[in-house]
């Protein structure tokens, strides 16, 4: 074990960023034409990168395995966009973006790396305004804000419930302005499988052209990884479907550390599992919770009669509800963090009060009656109306809800064939986002040189739990300003390197690799499909490395995964040919690092003996069900080391995280 | 939700490469929960071909709620399927009785050739918004503050709605002259309407006109099927206004 050296800036937090960048080396616009830069992944982070590094002047390949950058998942997130701008004069400041998001990761980020993301927030907005980013916006013209979990400001940006469409299509446009100039080449419909290194450095990819099933070399001075986040190891998850771990895994085994894998976000509101063909989970947006009441019934025997569809929540009395959130953490209510809210469903549903009949009987309401008649009577008064009827109160706020959450409401209609704004909504947790991702130092680079990761795919910013809306502002802090320094100060020693060739021992070993892998995949003749194993790989990890997590039940983990393994090598059936576009062959290749990952995940989860954010083991929590941490102990971000396909090698490697700005303390949100 | 199963008959077009010659082939699947997406559906029906060894269907998918625009699929001769405002992986079977037959085509354009089976290349899009789909602004972030130029809301509204376009391609397929007018009159709507698209406006509008007649599109005739099909409910009155901006930049051009 050795102790990670994460090079933060000496000075004061507020002026790290600045005098670093002043510091950092660059490269003169003539010599950056001569220097090949790769990017695999094309959402929010690598597009931005992409896009800036293009823009500089450097040679660039950008990578997606979408039919277009345009699809990459950032497209699907839904709520908004944190930044300090203070618009709203409620308090907001950099500093308190800093804590918040300090305090809501559950006190294991890096100070240092979350002042910068603080920092730069507002320049996005700016950033994302000049490029024609339609947010919502006031009558007079000005940005509308709005709240969300874990802060007492209102600081999210938005656009309806399509921030993250937005904000992708805008980056994607200043992408698309590169690739039209010439400055990015973009390789749609192509996977990265492996990273080649020569010497130690990170010196380009493999990739499979999905479309004809070519197996090419691409080399670069550096290689940016943002790749996006393993949440589909779950199998169920609200992750597009093509999501996968591949990139930083392959990263990974060729010697790049894998942070804090354990802490995964278990997002409070997705519409709940219906039945065994599912495919995948539907996020309602967190937004809701500033709209919406979380409530169960307070009688057992309702709960029980609503699952067997002899009562309709619209008929149990408001004394008969449980408001369980508000209850609880009367400070916060409706809009505690993620992990505080996805456990209180959790502890409601495993004791009896689950309103869903599937399964397992969870479920929960988001009611949103309240908000359609105060909305509504509001919208009269402005309207001159002082004594509205029910009926046009009722009419007027559904109008107000329509406005703001539409896009929502639609797309829960259309899965669950219930009209939300009559009834409430049906709401469970699920697998979201990933916190965890490849070990980077302040400049985001690994621990391989050369090979740098953006967004979802590293470990920095959120600590143990994501605020809401944090995510989008990451990926652009680290695609706009952070990367174009950071790699440029990289580059600055390589512009006498010359051209990577492509036909040295280093590639042709990894091409070799790539390729026996799919030679031993269509040659397998096995007996069940790749999603036969996805989703027992997806259960294990739901029962015993989710929610809640125990000493037994991780151990039980890591055994059943090793086994899956095992017969997901000897009978997996995987039709078609190598030389054409393979879905199948495709789900394959993920599924097979998805089912080393989830070791490591449990693993991770393992050897953190205490609670915190989402990394929820039973044996750590106080009387009230809250998280137990160790701060004695455990203030560290675990960084392992592959040492082959037995996990039990994996070394661990620790960052001490030092809280120099901020008293850390245990969260309270009561 | 108070699930059913049904049984149904499709018909989908099976094609090996871009080359090969494609048709139509008849699958039964029996068992399928009307609470599955028809993308669920068509995962039923792969892993019963997978079963029996044979080849399963190709077809685009990533987010599956709706937003990133890869599915796409002509089904029973509609683009998305029979119902409205919403993609194909967000269309239920539900939508279908015991008993149906289904048909499932791909887009079907002369700009969109088919890559195999469902699968189809829609990168002209791509190549339209390369043509001027943005605001040439660098990303250093030194730009002005976000809140110095008010925008009206009625204008950002109508941007955003514009701007709302997951560039599926309904629009060409539903088309009967394959027109994309739809999907670049909402880009160029979208920046038109913003102070910060302004300035480029006049070249936006050309070059990405000019790109769509090179890719092969076809042009409007004011039928209004794109409107209709379009699962993000995008207003022909983007053409009008691309039509208007067209107009006006290429009588008042320098260029």
């Amino acid at each position: 074990m050795s102790i990670l050296d994460s090079k933060i800036p000496e000075g004061p937090i507020a002026e790290k960023w600045t005098n670093h960048k002043n510091h950092l080396k660059l490269v003169a616009p003539n010599n950056r034409p001569k220097i090949d830069v790769i990017v695999v992944g094309t959402g929010l982070a690598g597009a931005s990168a992409a896009a800036s590094l293009g823009e500089m002047g450097y040679n660039v390949k950008a990578f997606c395995f979408q039919d277009s950058p345009r699809r990459a998942h950032s497209i699907a997130a839904q709520g908004g966009i944190n930044a300090a701008k203070n618009y709203q004069n409620d308090g907001d400041s950099i500093y308190r973006l800093f804590y918040d998001t300090i305090k809501g990761g559950d006190y294991r980020a890096r100070e240092a790396n979350v002042y910068r993301l603080a920092e730069v927030s507002g320049n996005i907005i700016d950033q994302c305004v000049a490029q024609g980013v339609p947010f919502a916006r006031e009558y007079g013209g000005m940005l509308d804000n709005r709240s969300f979990g874990g802060v007492q400001v209102q600081r999210t940006f938005y656009a309806a419930g399509q921030t993250g469409q937005q904000l992708l299509l805008g980056a994607y446009s200043a992408l698309s302005r590169q690739i039209g100039l010439g400055r990015v080449q973009m390789l749609n419909r192509h996977e990265m499988l492996d990273l080649v290194l020569v010497d130690g450095k990170a010196r380009g990819i493999i990739a499979r052209n999905l479309v004809n099933g070519e197996i090419e070399r691409h080399s670069a001075h550096a290689v940016v990884l943002a790749s996006g986040g393993y949440g589909n190891v779950y199998f169920l998850s609200t992750n597009a479907m093509g999501s996968n771990v591949t990139a930083a895994w392959k990263a990974h085994k060729k010697g790049a550390y894998f942070a804090n894998p354990c802490y995964v976000q278990i997002h409070p509101t997705c519409i709940p599992v219906h039945g065994t063909n599912q495919s995948k989970l539907t996020l309602m947006s967190e937004s809701l919770r500033n709209s919406g009441r979380i409530w169960v019934p307070k009688k057992k025997e309702d709960a029980e009669a609503i699952r067997a569809g002899q009562l309709r929540p619209t008929q149990i009395a408001e004394e008969d509800r449980d408001y369980y959130l508000e209850r609880r953490y009367p400070a916060f209510g409706n809009l505690v963090p993620r992990d505080v809210a996805s456990r209180a469903a959790k502890e409601r549903c495993d004791a009896g009060f689950g309103i869903e009949a599937n399964d397992t009987n969870e479920g929960v309401y988001l009611d949103f009656a309240s908000e359609i008649k105060a909305k509504g009577k509001q919208a009269a008064f402005a309207q001159g109306d002082h004594d509205p009827s029910e009926e046009k109160t009722i009419e007027l706020g559904k109008k107000w809800v329509e406005e703001k959450y539409g896009n929502l409401f639609q797309m829960y209609e259309k899965i669950t064939d219930e009209n939300p704004y009559e009834t409430p909504m049906k709401i469970y947790p699920a697998v979201h986002y990933t916190m965890g991702g490849l070990w980077v130092d302040y400049n985001l680079q690994s621990t391989i040189p050369g090979c740098f990761v953006a967004g979802e795919a590293n470990f920095s910013d959120h600590g143990a739990n994501r605020l809401g809306a944090s995510a989008l502002m990451q990926g652009l802090a680290d695609g706009y300003f952070v990367i174009p320094y950071t790699v440029s100060n990289y580059l600055a020693d390589e512009i006498r390197t010359g051209k990577i060739p492509t036909d040295s021992p280093e590639f042709d070993e990894a091409e070799k690799n790539v390729k026996d892998l799919i030679q031993k995949f269509l040659t397998n003749n096995g007996s069940k499909s790749v999603d036969h194993f996805h989703k027992k790989l997806g259960l294990i990890m739901w029962n015993k490395v989710g929610m809640a997590r125990s000493e037994q039940g991780l151990n039980e983990a890591i055994q059943e995964i090793s086994t899956l393994r095992d017969e997901f090598y000897k009978d997996v059936y995987v039709p078609g040919n190598a030389d054409e576009l393979n879905p199948e062959l495709e789900k394959a290749l993920r599924v097979a690092d998805f089912l080393e990952l989830g070791q490591l995940m449990a693993r991770d989860a393992l050897h953190r003996n205490e609670s915190c954010g989402g990394h929820f083991r039973e044996e750590y929590q106080d009387a009230e069900g809250e998280t137990l941490r160790d701060d004695e102990n455990y203030k560290f971000a675990a960084a392992w080391e592959y040492k082959g396909m037995d996990i039990n090698q994996s070394e661990l490697h620790k960052e001490d995280l030092k809280y120099e700005y901020i008293k850390i303390a245990a969260r309270n949100y009561k | 939700m108070a699930s059913k199963f049904i049984n149904i008959t499709l018909k989908i077009w099976r094609q090996k490469n871009s080359q090969a010659k494609g048709s139509m082939e008849t699958y039964q699947l029996d068992h399928v929960s009307t609470d599955s997406s028809f993308l669920e559906m068509l995962d039923q029906l792969n892993e019963q071909l997978i079963s029996e060894r044979k080849e399963p269907i190709a077809f685009d998918h990533d987010c599956r709620e709706g937003i990133c625009g890869m599915c796409s699929l002509y089904i029973n001769g509609r683009a998305h399927g029979p119902d409205t405002g919403i993609t194909t992986c967000q269309l239920h079977m539900r939508m279908f009785k015991d008993g149906d037959t289904i048909y499932v085509e791909p887009w079907r354009s002369a700009a969109f050739p088919v890559i195999k089976d469902l699968v189809v290349d829609r990168s002209a899009f791509d190549r339209i918004q390369q043509a001027g789909g943005f605001v040439s602004v660098n990303t250093s972030g030194r730009t002005i503050d976000a809140n110095s130029i008010p925008v009206p809301k009625t204008d950002a509204d109508k941007a955003f709605e514009a701007a709302a376009c997951i560039g599926c391609g309904a629009c060409v397929a539903t088309c009967k002259n394959g027109s994309a007018m739809l999907f670049v009159g909402a880009k160029v709507s979208q920046y038109a309407l913003l102070p910060q698209g302004k300035v480029e406006a006049k070249n936006r509008v050309l070059n990405m006109v000019r790109q769509m007649d090179e890719e092969g599109f076809g042009n409007c005739t004011n039928t209004g099927a794109c409107e209709i099909e379009c699962p993000k409910g995008i207003s022909l009155e983007n053409i009008a206004r691309m039509n208007r901006e067209f107009l006006s930049a290429a009588i008042s051009s320098e260029n």
